[in-house]
This record gives structure tokens, C-alpha cells and sequence, in this order.
């Protein structure tokens, strides 16, 4: 027997991001335009799409949801009220079920998306702040919910994540009065690390700043198609 | 919690390298920003290649440190907490030098040579 060493020098994440580009060249076709959302467990996501989303189809913007969940179709039931195409995706297939979506498992999920009607596929990722940082699916942009009661310090202890996308919404705002939550002190955090990072204060609840997020959406949205 | 996946992804770039030959190191670079844990790679590492060429061998692990550099100052540094911050210039013209790799450097395979092989 005889020992050799073999030269790799590969990203071990090769597999993913080739399946992801093969995504993105899908979507491109196709001409829709992906957002990868973000966020721990329990941060608002899907209330804030409830509420972002309606009104987005009379801004032009035709609209579908990829829902990432490793059980149930909860969220998707949700969603579905706002007649927009809704897909779940389970992960609890894989290992134990996955604590994220990647390239492939948002690849098996594309014949079920009616790719040529919407022009924005939002991707409602497993609620986590670690492992989804790691796998890009193919999205043009990624959006992470931080909500005020998980404390000011999460940008510090998961920079991963807060560098790893493109606008950071600060949710569940209306609870502000009732915590001892300093947004500045977020903010300052953020800036340490994803300096400049767009960033929008938001209620899921009561609708404050949805308005924002949703014009944000529909830029995203419109934009691509005038590309396309 | 991300090692698991992550030890998928090295066992799965070893195995495919590896051609069919038992696999007895890996050797894998990981950058600090990567907020890799080691010993919960190496815990997830032995059990996801247990069904492999992989079954056994020894994950080597380098951690690359973070360095950042400043075009506004042309300093670089190392940096211990994520602050991607010029102390002197602030946050514009900061760029990540090294600290974002995850990649597998280089594996070491028995090979059975053509003499053993006749033998």
C-alpha cells in the first residue's frame, strides 16, 4: 500500500453554488427576479409577507412564494389566503431534516413554481441564522428579519448572516415601548459589521414600515423585467 | 449547528476526488469568518463518512485567520471580533483579505502500486 496526496484546492461548497447558478440561469429565463428571506425562528417572516405582499399585484408585480419549512405546510396555508402561487418545500427529507434550503432542494421545487406567471419568487428559507448563510439557492438578493426581541447584540454573534445580505428589517417595532431594546445600538452593531447596510424598522403587527418594505420589493421586482 | 452540512460538503468534494480510493486524511482550510466550531466538525466529519471512502480518516483542520485591509490607509489587519471597520478611516475602502475560505486543500489515498498488485 502506498500513501499519495492529492492536490484538491476546491470550495467545499462547489456542488451547491454550481446548482444555485443553474437555478439562476432558470430564473433568468424565465425572467423573475429571487429573494432569499432570511431569519431566525419566530422573527416575523411570514406575517410580514402576509403583509408585504398583499397590494404588491396591483403595483404590477406578480408574485410567488417558495416556502422553506423542515415540517409542515403552516406558513404555505397562510400565504395561499393572499391568491399568490405558494410552494412548499419540507426539508425533513435529508438527514433528520435540514435546518436550511440549498441549491438542490430549491431546484426539485422549480417544476412546481409557474415560473413564466410571477416576476418575484420570494424564498421564505428555514428559520435559523447559521447554516442558510452558507448556501446560496440562486437569489439575486437576500433579506434578513431581525426582530427587536432578540436583543441588540445578534449582528455581533452572527456576522455570517448580517454580511451576507442585502437589506436587514428590523421587525415587531410596536413592542419597542414595552422592552428595553436600544435601536441605535442595533444600528451600531450593524455598522460593525455590514457597514452601510440598508435597513428598514418594520411592523409585521401593526403594518408600520410595510410600506416601505413592499416598495423596496416592487423596485426589485420591476426591475429585473425590464432587463428581461 | 452548520457542521453538519458543512462535513457533508467536505466528505462529498473528498469522496468525489478521491476516485474510488480509501481515503486517510483530509486536510480542509477554514476561514475565521466561516464560524466554523472544530471539534463539532470533527465530530460530524467521522459520522458522515462512515459510509464512505472517507470511513476513518482524519479531518485536518486550518482555521485562516481574518485579515482585512483599508485602501483609504493600505493597513491591513487582523481581526479577533467581527468589526470591518477602519480604526482610522471608518468603514469605506474595507475589504476582507483572508478569513472567508472553506475549501479542501488536499486528501491522502492508499493506493495499491501495480508491484503489490501482482504480487
Amino acid at each position: 500500500m502506498h500513501r499519495t496526496k492529492v492536490k484538491v484546492v476546491e470550495e467545499a461548497l462547489d456542488a451547491n453554488n454550481t446548482i444555485a447558478r443553474a437555478n439562476r440561469d432558470d430564473f433568468d429565463r424565465a425572467g423573475v427576479t429571487v429573494v432569499n428571506l432570511m431569519s431566525a425562528p419566530g422573527a416575523g417572516k411570514t406575517r410580514l409577507l402576509e403583509r408585504a405582499l398583499d397590494g404588491l399585484a396591483e403595483q404590477g408585480v406578480r408574485v410567488g412564494v417558495l416556502e422553506g419549512d423542515v415540517q409542515g405546510s403552516f406558513d404555505a396555508d397562510r400565504l395561499a389566503l393572499l391568491h399568490v402561487p405558494v410552494v412548499q418545500l419540507n426539508t425533513d427529507g435529508g438527514f433528520g431534516g435540514e435546518c436550511h434550503l440549498d441549491a438542490n432542494m430549491v431546484r426539485s421545487a422549480l417544476p412546481a413554481l409557474p415560473l413564466d406567471e410571477i416576476d418575484l419568487l420570494i424564498i421564505e428559507n428555514v428559520g435559523n441564522l447559521v447554516c442558510p448563510a452558507e448556501f446560496r439557492v440562486g437569489e439575486d438578493a437576500r433579506i434578513m428579519v431581525c426582530s427587536v426581541t432578540e436583543g441588540e447584540d445578534k449582528p455581533l454573534k452572527y456576522p455570517l448572516m448580517f454580511r451576507a445580505c442585502e437589506l436587514v428589517l428590523v421587525n415587531k417595532i410596536d413592542l419597542l415601548p414595552h422592552l428595553d431594546f436600544d435601536v441605535a445600538r442595533l444600528e451600531a452593531n450593524l455598522d460593525q459589521v455590514h457597514p452601510g447596510v440598508a435597513r428598514m424598522l418594520t411592523s409585521a403587527r401593526t403594518g408600520e414600515g410595510v410600506e416601505a418594505f413592499r416598495a423596496w420589493l416592487a423596485t426589485l421586482g420591476t426591475r429585473e423585467r425590464a432587463v428581461a | 449547528m452548520h457542521e453538519l452540512s458543512l462535513s457533508s460538503a467536505i466528505v462529498n468534494t473528498a469522496v468525489k476526488h478521491a476516485q474510488g480510493r480509501q481515503v486517510s486524511v483530509v486536510s480542509v482550510r477554514a476561514g475565521r469568518l466561516r464560524q466554523v466550531v472544530p471539534d463539532t466538525l470533527r465530530f460530524y466529519f467521522d459520522i458522515v463518512a462512515r459510509d464512505s471512502v472517507c470511513a476513518g480518516a482524519r479531518l485536518e483542520l486550518e482555521v485562516v485567520p481574518a485579515r482585512l485591509h483599508c485602501s483609504g490607509c493600505e493597513r491591513s489587519w487582523e481581526i479577533e471580533v467581527p468589526a470591518f471597520v477602519c480604526p482610522r478611516c471608518g468603514p469605506d475602502g474595507v475589504t476582507v483579505q483572508s478569513g472567508e475560505e472553506f475549501e479542501v486543500e488536499s486528501i491522502e489515498v492508499d493506493e495499491i502500486i501495480a508491484e503489490e498488485a501482482l504480487r
